[in-house]
């Protein structure tokens, strides 16, 4: 099937004043993870809500496997799982109850529900908590049974909206890997994070997403390429110094260069070349760096460079925190 | 199992009756809550019965009650069955308004389920709930001295008056629930409302007591009208009048807030 899962076609939803989505163009192809990168009121979540029918758009069109979602949300609904920070789960029943109300509502028959929803609750490792009230789950376990149930009827398209937002390390690398899996069954997922690192590790493409609009939709391997192929970062202290070294190599590169602080970033495609010119001009002046970094862009360089700030502050912070403690514990192990 | 193959889309298949199933599966879903969280139960019996035990023996003595021919608790007993399930509607905009915050909501709505089963559902379970706690201050009632001076029939005709009423008042609140879209502001509004509704009314003092301009409202609105019938049919007196005008409000109130809250809640996000 070469046709596109999801077609979204000039999209626009207001809120008051807010253009939430300003003209959204989207193509996800079917059978793989579509990541939709940007930080917090970029319009992900709006997105994906008009995409699962919970909100009308109002222009634009969008199509969920050739279903209009304005014309024909019912059809749409038939098809698609919802899940993440938009979708919840009920925390006065249990995690069997919750997955039996999701099946029934969902339209299957009543001895589907009851095998699908064990299954699924083996699958996600519930089941030793199947019959507890989700008030008593922790964060990890809510997120995997809200997933669960959103796998309850089987649904070609699936829509995860920031699924590991607020889950430690361990939680995710478990939820990444249950997304491959349902992808290799064929699983189309549409995929919102503000993590770069996820949608570079789980996408096959990614639509950067900043003030109601599409900035950038490459795979990940060229969006990392956009802003140039290398990248040197360096630490030059005292008064003064960085802002000078700034000045002087924006005058005579012609490359990209950043400044934030102490700490100077430039991007080029000329690669080791510019490493030379860049020493060159900083001994010329007298201004050694204290440290420098030659290295391969991230996606964060290519969020910075298409939308000049990083992608949603402290959110890679809060994953490089997080991922430390655990390596620390690996090595200690 | 290609019979499980993700191609086929499992919802296409037809369940017959899916609104009524929907909507029982909805009802079910919030009498467990009810059954879970205690406190919810708790707040809607032990606060009736509080207003009992007040009203029979702190305020009681002093209400004077021109053409009633019988203890201050029997004209009590119905105004508190009437003032319970009011209140008790404030868990509705309450049940509402959280379900709105959490995302369950959200989750019913891309689901592709009736989508009037999220509200008939909830006000169904809060009419099961109604049930219980009627027949509860029922039982107290008659542990402080009340006494049904007609019939089992006017027992249980008053009974079904006040679920009838309660049912309506459900339906406004879910409206305020999903108007307001927080379950403190949803509480927080709902008094406002309420408190006027039920004590400037014929619930438990006699209207003709209050000033001119109060007796006014007291006489029209439908606190006093499903006391009154709830009283004649307890108490005794000419019923039908009464009654059909309680019946009148009720209907009244389930036609304009059912649609309104189902277009609310299309709305609601």
């Amino acid at each position: 099937m070469s046709e596109n899962a999801i077609v979204v076609d000039g999209l626009r939803k207001r809120f008051g004043s807010v253009a939430a989505l300003d003209g959204i163009d989207l193509e996800v192809p079917p059978g793989a993870v579509f990541g939709l990168l940007g930080p917090n009121g970029a319009g992900k979540t709006t997105t994906v809500r008009v995409l699962a029918t919970v909100l009308r758009p109002d222009g634009g069109r969008a199509e969920v496997l050739g279903h209009d979602v304005a014309r024909d949300p019912t059809a749409v609904r038939r098809r698609i799982g919802l899940a993440g920070q938009a979708a919840a789960v009920d925390p006065n029943l249990t995690g069997r109850e919750n997955l039996r109300m999701v099946g029934v509502l969902s339209q299957l028959p009543r001895a589907e529900v009851k095998r699908r929803a064990a299954e699924l609750l083996e699958r996600f490792d519930l089941t030793a908590a199947a019959d507890r009230p989700l008030r008593t789950y922790s964060g990890g376990m809510r997120r995997r049974l809200d997933v669960a149930a959103s796998l309850m009827s089987r649904p070609p398209i699936l829509f995860l909206d920031e699924p590991t937002t607020g889950l430690d390390v361990a939680n995710r690398g478990e939820l990444w890997e249950m997304i491959r899996e349902l992808v290799s069954e064929g699983t189309t997922v549409l995929l919102t994070t503000q993590y770069l690192e996820e949608a570079d590790r789980l996408a096959a493409r990614i639509a950067v997403v900043d003030g109601g609009k599409v900035i950038a939709n490459d795979t990940p391997s060229r969006l990392k390429a956009q802003p140039g192929t290398t990248v040197i970062e360096m630490g030059i202290s005292g008064d003064g110094r960085a802002e000078r070294a700034c000045g002087l190599l924006v005058g005579s590169l012609g490359s990209r260069v950043e400044r934030e602080g102490q700490t100077l970033r430039i991007t080029s495609d000329r690669g080791a070349q510019i490493l030379i010119e860049v020493l060159r001009v900083l001994d010329g002046e007298g201004l050694e760096p204290d440290s420098l970094t030659v290295r391969q862009p991230s996606i964060d360089d290519a969020f910075l460079a298409l939308t000049g700030r990083h992608a949603e502050q402290g959110a890679g912070r809060d994953l490089a925190n997080q991922a430390a403690p655990a390596r620390r514990t690996a090595v200690s192990r | 199992m290609s019979t499980t193959s993700v191609s086929v889309p499992a919802g296409e298949r037809r369940i017959p009756l899916g609104v009524v199933r929907d909507t029982l599966e909805i009802t079910r879903r919030n009498l467990i809550a009810y059954m879970r969280v205690p406190q919810l139960l708790i707040f809607s019996t032990v606060q009736p019965v509080i207003f009992v035990l007040l009203f029979r023996y702190a305020f009681g003595g002093a209400v004077k009650l021109p053409g009633f021919q019988y203890p201050y608790v029997d004209y009590l007993m119905p105004g508190i069955f009437v003032q319970t399930v009011v209140f008790g509607s404030i868990a509705t905009a309450i049940g509402m308004a959280t379900d709105l915050k959490s995302g369950l909501t959200e989750r019913f709505r891309a689901l592709p389920m009736s989508r009037s089963a999220v509200m008939a559902g909830r006000t169904l379970a809060d009419l099961q709930r109604n049930v219980f706690v009627v027949i509860l201050m029922m039982a107290v009632g008659f542990a402080v001295g009340w006494r049904v001076h007609t019939s089992v029939a006017g027992l249980v005709g008053g009974g079904l008056l006040v679920l009838l009423f309660g049912y309506a008042m459900s339906w406004v609140f879910a409206a305020v629930g999903l108007a307001v879209g927080d379950p403190e502001s949803a509480q927080a509004a709902s008094f406002p409302v309420l408190a006027p509704l039920v004590f400037a009314s014929g619930a438990f003092v006699p209207v003709i007591t209050m000033p001119g301009w109060l007796q006014a409202f007291a006489n029209h609105q439908p606190v006093s009208a499903a006391a009154t019938a709830v009283r004649a049919l307890t108490a005794g007196g000419p019923t039908a009048t009464v009654v059909w005008h309680s019946i009148a409000w009720d209907l009244g109130i389930l036609i304009v807030f059912a649609p309104l809250t189902v277009r609310l809640y299309r709305r609601a996000v």
